[in-house]
């Protein structure tokens, strides 16, 4: 290869190389604030500040969905299967809201450690099948991830 | 096979070749485009928790794969003309970023309309639709770099050094789901192991992919003549091709 073309040739690599490393830095020290949510453990933990409004995200527990008669006011636990965290929300929940499935709240937590919610958004997972085939593996014993429950 | 190379490099030629391509590449692309899109949206069983909502997917998914993939295309076009100074790649890179930030924002708006009613929000600040953001804005970016300058070769040298830095993007983009916390689902087609998607409505989509690539060639190649013509306006072939059209 020519000197010059070949010099060209590092410098692009390096350019290329130099902006890679760069950005890998920045979201490395931002790891933390590019996350959407804070898992129920970090908060359980500590990590997830009070006081300030904040996102938890996990999977809405079995059997944990109350709602009120009067009003819309729903409460549920949202649980990474290590914690779980109450949230309380008043306001009409997304159609793809339900237990068993994951959910993100964003409120504040109060100092009972509930989290009074704002907004919930329902999360959806990379599965995508037929109802036929989710009702024959609902059948079968299998879960729609393939694992036996 | 060098000569071809070779001829890849001279404008009339490519011109050529790129006309002779589009002659079957773009009912090729129409076939594969109206039958994905006629399988998909109607041959396909609904999901079993989105119901129809989910078949936006045979849009979303194969323009967010081929955004993702154009800006490679238009980013090593842009290494090879900063290194070898050709100029066809010049074209090239300028070609690719129109078509890129169409699909990109094409991406972005079935997201959004996906995401109203399965997410419960139009957009959220998620590490995959920011980055998805930040993608356009390089695509744009690039586009109005090159107006920017009136000096082409200066602008094209610009356009290069600029794909190449956002060209990190990309991996940051694919991997977001996975690194970080998101609201965006990790993927559900994957290379290694079994796809999270049933295999019937994994095969429209696979075809929605390879016709939307397709697509991006077309336009790309299209894009490419236009800019031909337009930097050789006043060399002999295009003055023949010129007189060619109006005497019809």
């Amino acid at each position: 290869m020519h000197p010059v073309r070949k010099q060209r040739l590092y410098l692009v690599l390096f350019v290329a190389l130099f902006s890679s490393v760069a950005v890998g830095l920045v979201s490395y020290a931002l790891r933390g604030n590019i996350n959407l949510f804070y898992p129920p453990a970090d908060v359980a933990s500590g990590k997830a500040p009070t006081g300030q409004s904040i996102r938890v995200g996990g999977m809405v527990e079995e059997g944990s969905v109350q709602r009120a008669d009067d009003s819309l006011e729903v409460s549920f636990m949202l649980t990474d299967y290590q914690a779980s965290v109450p949230v309380v929300y008043i306001g009409i929940l997304p159609d793809l809201f339900g237990e068993e499935q994951g959910a993100v709240a964003s409120g504040v937590l109060d100092s009972e450690g509930v989290l009074q919610a704002t907004e919930i958004l329902a999360k959806h997972d990379e599965n995508y099948m037929p109802p036929e085939v989710a009702y024959a593996l609902e059948n079968s014993g299998y879960d729609k991830k393939g694992k036996t429950k | 096979m060098w000569t071809f190379f070779h001829k890849l490099g001279s404008p009339p030629w490519l011109y050529a070749i790129a006309g002779a391509i589009l002659r079957w590449l773009v009912p090729v692309t129409l076939v594969a485009l109206v039958g994905g899109m006629v399988w998909g949206l109607l041959f396909t069983a609904p999901d079993f928790r989105q119901g129809n909502s989910y078949r936006i997917i045979y849009i979303h998914v194969p323009a967010a794969v081929v955004a993702l993939a154009g800006y490679y295309v238009m980013a090593i076009a842009g290494a090879i003309s900063l290194i070898w100074r050709m100029k066809m790649a010049d074209v090239v890179m300028k070609a690719a970023a129109p078509v890129g930030a169409a699909l990109t924002f094409i991406a972005l708006l079935t997201g959004a309309i996906w995401g109203k009613p399965t997410w419960g929000t139009w957009w959220v600040w998620d590490a995959r639709i920011t980055s998805m953001l930040i993608l356009l804005f390089l695509y744009l970016g690039v586009v109005a770099l090159y107006e920017a300058f009136d000096n082409k070769e200066a602008a094209g040298k610009a356009c290069a050094v600029l794909s190449l830095v956002g060209m990190v993007n990309i991996p940051i983009i694919y991997k977001s789901v996975d690194w970080w916390y998101s609201l965006h689902q990790p993927a559900s087609i994957k290379f290694s192991g079994e796809s999270t998607i049933d295999p019937s409505m994994l095969y429209p989509l696979l075809l929605m992919i390879a016709a939307f690539y397709a697509l991006f060639t077309c336009c790309l190649l299209m894009n490419m003549r236009a800019e031909l013509l337009q930097r050789e306006s006043r060399t002999q072939w295009v003055k023949k091709i010129a007189g060619k059209e109006s005497r019809r």
